[in-house]
This record gives C-alpha cells, sequence and structure tokens, in this order.
C-alpha cells in the first residue's frame, strides 16, 4: 500500500440487486400468453446477493467472476447508473468510469466538440477541459483529425479519442470495465501506462476485467463473486487461484 | 459495519447515482450549456436550409390556420388584427408543444448515455425545454415585425405580460415533461399519449378562436377551469402584449387575468413539483429498463 491514509474511498455494504425479467412486453401478450399457459408477469434475478466490501484510498482492486456472476452490474451500481435495492453504496471523491467510453460522443460534432461535450458528461468543468485538451488530444494521437466531424473517424481513431477523454478526467477513484481492448497493441500499451501512473499516483481503482495478465499487473486484491455472491476476498493471486479453480 | 455508516466520519461520503434532483440545472450549468449546445448545433446539420426551417414551419401553420379559419370560417371579422391574433397565441402554442414532446422523448432519446454514465437525468428534459425555447425565438422575432406592422408599440407592461407568459409555458412544460419523460421509459405508451395532448392543445386555448366565444357558453365554473390552465393564461398574455393595443378594443383582455395568471402558475409549480417526485421514483430503474 502506497498510501498511509487508509480511510475507505468505496463502501459496499450488504447490496443486493435484483432485475425483473418480463415475460410479455404490451397487454396483448401477456393476454395470450395467459391463454395459452405460458408464464406471465415477471421473475425475479438475482443479480447480487448481500455483497459487502470496502475498497480503500490508494487501493486498485479486481472483480473477478464469469459472465453473469454480478461483476459489471457491481461497476454500475457503484457509478450510480443503477440502484441497489437493498443495501448501501458510499463513495467518496470524484468518480470516473472508463466503461463504454464512447458512449457520450455525437456523430455529427467534431472531435473538438465532442472533447468537450464528454469532458462535460464526465464531470469536468470548461476550465478544467481547457487545460487538459492538448493533452487529451496529444494522447489520442489524432490532432490532424481534431476538427473533422466524428462520423468520419475509422472506428479506432473514435475509440482512442474517447478513451483519451475519459482517462483525462480529474478523478479520485477510477473504474475500469473490459477497456484494454481499445485500438492496436501501441495505443493499448500507451493505456496500461496511464492507467499504471494513475495507480501510482494513489489513485483508488476498481477493474473488471477477464485479462488475467491486465489484472495481475494492475491490481493487488482481487474480489471473486459467483452468481451475484462473494466467494473470495484478498490478494491477487490468490484470487485469480480461486477464480480459475470454479473454472473447472 | 451498520455502526460506521452512522459514524460521523463519513459524512464526505456520498451515496452514488442520487443528485438533488431539478436543483442540479443550478450546480451543473456548464454540463447543461453544453448539452443545450450540442443539441442546437445538431439540430439542422445536412439540411440545406438550417435555420430557416425555424420559420417556415410556423409561417406555413400560419397560413393553413389563417386561411381556414380566418377566411373560411370568417374569423377575421370577428377579431380585429386577426393575424396578429392568432400568431401571437400560435407562437406560444408551439412552444409548449416543442418543449413538452422534446422533453417526454429526452430519456429514451438519450438512452446510450443514461445507461452507461451517471449524470443528474433531469438535466435532459431541462435542456430539451430551453432548446425548444431557443428555436421558439425566431417565431418571436416574426411576431414582433408583424405587430409592428399592424402599428403596434412596445410598451413595458407588454414586455412584462409577454415574458411572464414564455415563463410560464416554460415551467409548465418542464413539469410535464419531468412526468411523461420518466413515464415513457417504462411505458412507450407516454409518447402516444403525450401526442394526443399536443392535439387538444392548440385548442384548448383560445389561438384560433376567442375566450369570449366561451364565456357566453360555458358555466361559470367550466370557464374558470379553461382560463386557469397555463396555456390560456400564456396565451392571453401573449395577446396582451402584442395585438390588444393594435386592435379597436372590441375583444377586451379577459376580466381577472392577473388571477388566472396567479393560478396558472399555481398548476404549472404544481407541476414541476408532481413531475419531479415521480421522475425520482422511476429514475432508479431507468438504465435497466432502456
Amino acid at each position: 500500500m502506497t498510501m498511509t491514509d487508509t480511510r475507505p474511498s468505496i463502501i459496499v455494504d450488504n447490496v443486493r440487486k435484483t432485475f425483473l425479467i418480463r415475460h410479455s412486453h404490451s397487454m396483448k401478450e401477456a393476454v395470450i400468453g395467459k391463454i395459452r399457459g405460458r408464464k406471465v408477469g415477471s421473475t425475479p434475478f438475482q443479480a447480487l446477493d448481500e455483497v459487502s466490501f470496502t475498497v480503500n484510498e490508494g487501493e486498485s482492486v479486481a472483480i473477478l467472476g464469469h459472465n453473469g456472476s454480478g461483476k459489471s452490474t457491481m461497476l454500475k451500481l457503484i457509478s450510480g447508473v443503477l440502484e441497489p435495492n437493498a443495501g448501501r453504496i458510499l463513495v467518496r471523491g470524484r468518480l470516473a468510469g472508463l466503461i463504454e467510453v464512447g458512449a457520450g460522443f455525437h456523430p455529427d460534432l467534431s472531435g473538438r466538440e465532442n472533447v468537450y461535450l464528454n469532458a462535460a458528461i464526465l464531470g469536468m468543468t470548461e476550465k478544467e477541459t481547457d487545460e487538459r485538451f492538448d493533452d487529451i488530444v496529444d494522447f489520442s494521437g489524432i490532432r490532424e483529425f481534431i476538427d473533422q466531424e466524428v462520423k468520419h473517424y475509422s472506428s479506432g481513431m473514435f475509440m482512442r479519442l474517447a478513451f483519451s477523454v475519459a482517462i483525462h478526467t480529474e478523478l479520485d477513484v477510477l473504474l475500469v470495465d473490459e477497456i484494454l481492448s481499445v485500438g492496436d497493441a501501441p495505443f493499448r500499451e500507451k493505456c496500461n501506462q496511464k492507467i499504471r501512473e494513475l495507480s501510482d499516483a494513489g489513485k483508488t481503482m476498481v477493474v473488471v476485467s477477464h485479462s488475467v495478465g491486465t489484472v495481475r499487473e494492475l491490481c493487488t486484491r482481487g474480489i471473486v463473486l459467483r452468481k451475484g455472491k462473494k466467494i473470495f476476498d484478498g490478494p491477487i493471486e490468490e484470487a485469480l487461484e480461486v477464480h480459475k479453480a470454479k473454472n473447472k | 459495519m451498520a455502526d460506521g455508516l452512522t459514524n460521523p466520519h463519513l459524512s464526505d461520503f456520498r451515496t452514488p447515482g442520487r443528485g438533488n434532483g431539478i436543483l442540479d440545472i443550478f450546480t451543473k450549468r456548464y454540463l447543461l450549456k453544453v448539452l443545450v449546445k450540442k443539441d442546437v448545433s445538431t439540430r439542422y446539420r445536412n439540411s440545406i436550409f438550417g435555420w430557416l426551417w425555424s420559420y417556415a414551419k410556423p409561417l406555413a401553420q400560419f397560413l393553413v390556420y389563417f386561411l381556414v379559419i380566418g377566411i373560411i370560417l370568417q374569423m377575421d371579422r370577428g377579431v380585429d388584427n386577426f393575424p396578429v391574433y392568432l400568431f401571437s397565441g400560435l407562437v406560444v402554442v408551439n412552444l409548449f408543444n416543442e418543449a413538452f414532446n422534446n422533453a417526454t422523448r429526452s430519456i429514451v432519446g438519450n438512452k446510450a448515455l443514461v445507461r452507461k454514465i451517471y449524470l443528474p437525468r433531469e438535466l435532459f428534459p431541462v435542456s430539451t425545454v430551453i432548446v425548444a425555447f431557443v428555436h421558439f425565438l425566431p417565431q418571436v422575432v416574426i411576431l414582433i415585425l408583424a405587430a409592428l406592422l399592424y402599428g403596434w408599440v412596445p410598451s413595458l407592461l407588454g414586455i412584462v405580460a409577454a415574458l411572464v407568459g414564455m415563463l410560464l409555458i416554460t415551467l409548465f412544460s418542464t413539469g410535464l415533461g419531468l412526468l411523461f419523460g420518466a413515464l415513457n421509459v417504462a411505458y412507450r405508451d407516454a409518447q402516444n399519449f403525450v401526442e394526443i395532448i399536443r392535439t387538444f392543445s392548440t385548442w384548448s386555448a383560445p389561438v384560433l378562436y376567442s375566450w369570449d366565444m366561451l364565456a357566453h357558453r360555458a358555466p361559470d365554473w367550466l370557464f374558470h377551469i379553461y382560463m386557469s390552465n397555463p396555456l390560456t393564461a400564456s396565451v392571453e398574455l401573449f395577446h396582451y402584449a402584442f395585438w390588444f393595443d393594435t386592435s379597436d378594443g372590441s375583444l377586451a383582455t379577459p376580466p381577472l387575468l392577473l388571477i388566472y395568471v396567479a393560478v396558472a402558475f399555481v398548476i404549472a409549480i404544481a407541476s414541476i413539483f408532481i413531475g419531479q417526485f415521480v421522475f425520482r421514483r422511476f429514475e432508479r430503474n431507468f438504465a435497466q429498463d432502456l
């Protein structure tokens, strides 16, 4: 641990998240379903069940689990996109997510306009964006196209710019979800480098990834989820073991 | 853990995804500005005539109503300076329809963002209402030009009346927009229902006819309800601001207009409270319902 201050940044307390799976999408469907004796209404699906943990300031934690284990749901709960059905989540400081980085982009706007739009969506002020604008553009490596409309970008250029905005936001806590599929190998390396820098700078980090390499490199602690329940919380190597063991 | 949560040293923690509701339009002014700018600057992208459409559409609408209601149904003879009368009411209803419609669709329309990034979701309906207001301004310019042509002399009281009317419509459509925008996420029926309300709105206010026609036929209580409709109150404020002084005075400004305006404000503000309340209740499920 690099920080002497070990106050928590994220507190997850007995969190439960249930999704309702609707079986019918209109009144007509419901009536016909009823007549045919199919299931109508909705069945609950327990995505997260009584999960608790705390992440201390400066810590890098990986959330491991299979598809459907609830790890992305956990991240969405921490970011505030979803709300838990029971339990509490508390966070401290500015949160930023490397989650679907291109979500706020508008294809008809230029790269420059999109940088400002997305920075604002991610919680930055105009002044902060002005200050970082050059860093953002340099990092993305597409300065010559910055005044073109984004719809003319290749998908790689698009992702690079989007990622670059997201990684340059002012943050205390970084949420990372499967980002490292961005761009080509050199750019991916640059991203990893930048994330490591943030980690070394004492930023708190929660990482969801399937890549054992990334997780081992970035995180010191791992939480393993299985079917919405926390089954392990501890040092990253052991967590990876547990995660691998239940693969079999 | 349970003890820890009540511990005072956790006071700088917050619950993610909980904003200050509609009040975030003041704390997130820059974001609101950027969202409005995005909508305004992308509105007429890839169109040759661009902003001219903001003038052409209301003019075409005006022409149809003027020919049918004014000439064929002869309202032109009943109301002095009918073109100004008609247009000053029409712009108010247009503002309401545009703002209400945009706000209703705003959450579903920003699906990609709502599902992935948390930002106070009230900003979406509010920004679309502001965008509607921006598109309403060209119509006001036409209205002012037309009124000047008919001998309108701007007065302080008239300008105040117009501003009060605009504020009233903006508040009311924001309130309704919050309500139906939230409902629309779970039940897309909402936007169809809103279509129906919009069809009614043009006729529910004295735009194509005059208020005294109703006063003669409707029972008192119904007439009072009719006049307290924020749309009616705003339309009458606009008539007062741009048309009344140019007319021969045979159609008076409704008596008790100030009281109706006051009641309309109460209704509009109540709509914001109700809209916000429902919005909050539905907001927690936005990301999973979209």
